[in-house]
């Protein structure tokens, strides 16, 4: 489609620089450090929802030989500075009536509030002593009714998960009542309302969480691997939790596996590991997070509840929405735990909507926390594309007819939502002309109907969306590339970036190799360790491309403008004359003439008598990147074609396509790699995840055989199409990572809705699993 | 109990101590150093930690270190034909970005190694089914299940 020409580098499918590393277990995840005299850290958790701890023994665990020490909230508790993240803001948060942050308690603060809720630490020479132990630890709860999801906060209005606060609202957005828009709904052709619930999902990176932390006394230094999206945050943070002088703390983020928002905020059980580590002092300890701890204690999303309301005309032109987010933040979110604020801004999505009310509140409850999860506000898109199906339906008109007739046309850009997003270069109706055509929209119906004719059950759905990319704002909003020219000639480079699967190795390079003229293996990436790292927030929000790209690209440029001008000087010609390529800069049409790098470089370290008058030496230099806007917005249209299994209600997603646009692609392997892990994990969340409860608050999937990921039969071939229209960001570069598992959810539920509504079943609630669907199918009296 | 045992792993002896109760995979990881092998649930579901046993894929959490003494131990570490080297499967991963955070990936190289060797016919189908026993959260399996596909045309056309 449109945009700029492939580069030598950029918009490439170069294969990945960190790959042979990981392919031969060369890799360096935090477990798989040993430091000598290492000790080991298991937590002992509560198995109680929510209750008073009367009592706890440690003595018998104690005896255990091997053991070094237990630590209770009465040891570390009182030891917590400040409990706060710099991802949240530049200040501490707990002012904010609004915000009201759960409580600075590292380990049970005298009662428990979820079941995984860690209420002892113990220390040992290895983890299976330390498992041992953390069973002998007795534990006396008094057990109080717990508060389990939305339906258990709304029942119990005046019980509190955490008493100290006084109320049970975690963040709130009231409801606006304006004469106009309520007498526009009054008069409206038509009003349908339908509530919309997500299912409650974790965000389960294959390497669990961890970290080292190591204290040593004499030198008065602290030095942290872990598993983080964010060193930065680390080290701030266990500065900030220990009151510890932040220029003596260093903090090493290696290779991570994956995080997808789990990794992004330091938690609750991870600042127990500081204060712990910190406290014993001149022994490492290290705590590895085993796979029960990471699904009922590391984070979880998606227990949301959305009701829309929305005013049509008869033609299905959308008149405006109300829009109610309603949340279970869990007892320890990460900040509030909302995201219903950027929900609601997003809510109007690619369409033009005259006005949108929202409103939300965020509950707590006896459950694991909220923290981020690809696409953390993604249920504005979840809600609003199955509404407007839903809405059709009742009209009678097809909802990709309905979607055209408000989508926003590239004529109306630069476009403002009713929301005050600014869009300014998107593409929904393209990305929704090529992917039905991907699809073959006449085919596939013909297909349906003659499914139909057999007796199966055949559905097709489309979804669309917008992705506000590059978030910049707070910590989030920049980053910065610090690039030098070895004395070498080789290319060394520091970024603010922290990589947990993002091809960063490989994608940055290629901007800065297009950008410097370097050959691209000359280069060297070095990110996630505090000591050599520029500060920054780390890998989320979608924003390596544009952020980090943009550093790099500055950067490249700078440097690049400096080799030149050494080399112009050196061969006596005009820097308008040569060119760079591979490492070596030539004068063109004479390419005899040439200085590689590495001389350069020798002059710019070596040989001042051969700089340019007054030119400082070295060959180094830095950018901090801010985009313009505090997003750069990018888009994409999903289209899945589905069969319902009537019997078993199993569905099975025959094709599942694609069209998106993320500007200008660094490289489309990894453009594409990071689609298909989102749209998966969005295909699990809608078939197959479930983070279940129990009245009790006992989570029921506390092991892979409970919690369904989905396997490699289960996710189809994907079908790709890019439409590429450059962003105002450096390079034309948008963000993409979190769309996937945005936008997905709503397509397969929509196919589902087509494949079962000739039926009566109209679905509105996650999962949509075999035994849910079944269900759907009894309740419309089909035979099952 | 403790007792010393030995083990062949990649073609080398290790004398290692191991408590009855330690795990293979935290033995091959804690005691010989070879962290190529991850742990990622400790209930032999999610695949990472497979190793081959005498050229069988294992699942290496849910064995005893003392089990696999008299047995050749393969991981990923081992399982090119030379150090510095790819095999066909690593190869394919790279050239069809079968892998992101790298996390699963030595599982699905055991994995997929010992099952092309065994099958080389598998149909597609076979081959995601193979696969079902590697879970991995970054790629949504497209990458893996290409590089399953080129692996096995390089192997059925005799390429090492």
């Amino acid at each position: 489609m449109s945009g700029q020409a492939a580069g030598r580098y950029v918009g490439q499918s170069i294969k990945r620089k960190e790959d042979p590393r990981l392919l031969t277990g060369q890799g360096r995840y935090v477990d798989d450090i040993q430091l000598p005299n290492m000790a080991h850290i298991a937590f002992v958790r509560s198995n109680i929802a929510r209750g008073k701890i009367t009592n706890i023994d440690i003595s018998e665990a104690l005896r255990v030989p091997g053991v070094i020490a237990i630590y209770t909230g009465d040891d570390l508790n009182p030891l917590v500075k400040e409990y706060w993240h710099t991802m949240g803001g530049p200040r501490p948060p707990i002012d904010d009536p609004l915000n009201a942050y759960p409580p600075g308690s590292v380990l049970a603060p005298g009662d428990v509030r979820f079941v995984g809720d860690q209420i002892a630490i113990v220390i040992a020479e290895s983890r299976y002593i330390a498992e041992d132990a953390a069973e002998l630890v007795v534990v006396d709860i008094d057990v109080m009714d717990p508060i389990v999801g939305i339906e258990g906060a709304l029942a119990m209005p005046n019980e509190f998960v955490h008493h100290e606060l006084g109320k049970n609202v975690a963040a709130h957005m009231p409801h606006l009542d304006v004469p106009q828009v309520d007498e526009m709904f009054a008069n409206a052709p038509h009003v349908f309302t339908r509530r919309f619930k997500q299912a409650r999902a974790s965000n389960v990176p294959m390497e669990p969480r961890g970290l080292i932390v190591k204290h040593d006394r004499g030198a008065n230094e602290i030095t942290i691997w872990s598993a983080t999206q964010s060193a930065h945050e680390v080290k701030s943070f266990a500065s900030r939790i220990l009151g510890f002088p932040a220029q003596r703390i260093r903090a090493i983020a290696g290779d991570v596996g994956g995080g997808f928002g789990q990794k992004m905020m330091v938690t609750r059980d991870e600042a127990a590991v500081m204060i712990a580590g910190y406290l014993l002092g001149d022994r490492p300890v290290k705590w590895i997070e085993d796979r029960r701890e990471n699904l009922i204690a590391a984070n979880q999303a998606r227990e949301e509840w959305i009701d829309v309301t929305m005013a049509v005309t008869s033609e299905g032109d959308i008149m405006g929405c109300r829009v109610n987010f309603l949340e279970d933040v869990g007892a320890y979110p990460a900040a509030s735990g909302s995201t219903a604020s950027m929900a609601a801004g997003m809510f109007p999505g690619p369409y033009k909507i005259p006005v949108v009310l929202p409103e939300g509140t965020a509950y707590f409850s006896n459950t694991c926390g909220k923290h981020a999860y690809r696409g953390p506000w993604m249920m504005e898109t979840v809600a609003r594309e199955q509404m407007v199906d839903h809405v059709a339906y009742e009209l009678g008109i097809d909802p990709i007819e309905m979607r055209r007739r408000n989508i926003i046309h590239a004529s109306d850009l630069p476009y403002t939502t009713c929301t005050t997003m600014v869009y300014d270069v998107v593409t929904p109706e393209e990305t929704l002309d090529q992917a039905l055509e991907i699809l073959n929209l006449d085919q596939a119906r013909a297909m349906q109907a003659n499914a139909r004719e057999e007796g199966r059950l055949v559905g097709i759905g489309v979804a669309t969306y917008i992705e506000p990319s590059a978030i910049a704002f707070g910590i989030l909003s920049s980053d910065q590339a610090n690039i030098r020219i070895d004395d070498n000639g080789k290319v060394i480079v520091a970024l603010s970036s922290g990589s947990h699967g993002h091809s960063i190795e490989t994608t940055m390079p290629q901007v800065i190799a297009e950008h410097l003229g370097c050959d691209i293996d000359d280069i060297i990436i070095m990110q996630g360790d505090t000591s050599s790292a520029p500060v920054g927030p780390g890998t989320g929000g979608s924003r390596t491309a544009v952020v980090v790209g943009g550093a790099c690209q500055t950067a490249a440029g700078r440097l690049k403008s400096k080799v030149l001008e050494i080399a112009a000087h050196a061969l006596e010609a005009n820097v308008d004359d040569l060119e760079v390529n591979g490492s070596v800069v030539s004068v063109k049409g004479t390419p005899a003439k040439q200085m590689p790098f590495a001389q350069i470089a020798a002059i710019a370290y070596m040989m001042p008598e051969m700089l340019p008058e007054g030119m400082e030496m070295g060959l180094e230099v830095s950018a901090r990147y801010k985009p313009a806007g505090q997003f750069t917005f990018s888009n994409a249209t999903h289209a899945c074609v589905v069969e319902v299994d009537p019997k078993t209600g199993m569905t099975k997603i025959l094709r599942y396509i694609v069209s998106e646009d993320c500007g200008t692609m660094i490289n489309p392997m990894v453009v594409e790699g990071q689609i298909a892990g989102g749209v998966a994990q969005g295909i699990g969340g809608v078939l197959f995840e479930h983070m279940v409860y129990d009245a009790d608050g006992n989570p029921l999937a506390t092991t892979f055989l409970d919690y369904l990921l989905p396997t490699a039969p289960e996710i189809p071939d994907i079908e790709y199409g890019h439409v590429e229209t450059q962003s105002a960001s450096l390079g034309g570069y948008k963000g993409m990572g979190e769309g996937g598992a945005m936008v997905s959810p709503p397509t397969v539920a929509n196919a589902i809705h087509d494949a079962l509504r000739h039926l009566g079943v109209h679905p509105t609630d996650f999962p949509l699993g075999p035994s849910q669907v079944r269900d759907l199918l009894v309740q419309a009296g089909q035979p099952v | 109990m403790s007792r010393n045992i030995t083990l062949k792993i990649n073609g080398a002896l290790h004398d290692v101590d191991v408590d009855d109760r330690m795990l293979l995979s935290d033995a091959i990881r804690e005691k010989v150093g070879l962290t190529g092998t991850h742990v990622g649930c400790e209930h032999g579901v999610c695949g990472a930690c497979t190793v081959l046993i005498d050229g069988a894929a294992v699942r290496s959490c849910l064995m005893f270190t003392c089990q696999a003494q008299g047995h050749e131990i393969t991981t990923v570490e081992g399982i090119a034909p030379a150090p510095g080297e790819l095999n066909v499967v690593q190869q394919a991963m790279q050239d069809n970005h079968g892998l992101q955070c790298g996390f699963c990936t030595p599982g699905v190289v055991t994995s997929l190694t010992s099952y092309l060797r065994d099958f080389p016919n598998a149909s597609d189908d076979d081959l995601r089914e193979a696969i079902s026993g590697n879970l991995c959260r970054c790629t949504g399996y497209m990458g893996i299940i290409n590089a399953a596909r080129q692996a096995q045309k390089e192997m059925q056309g005799g390429v090492k």
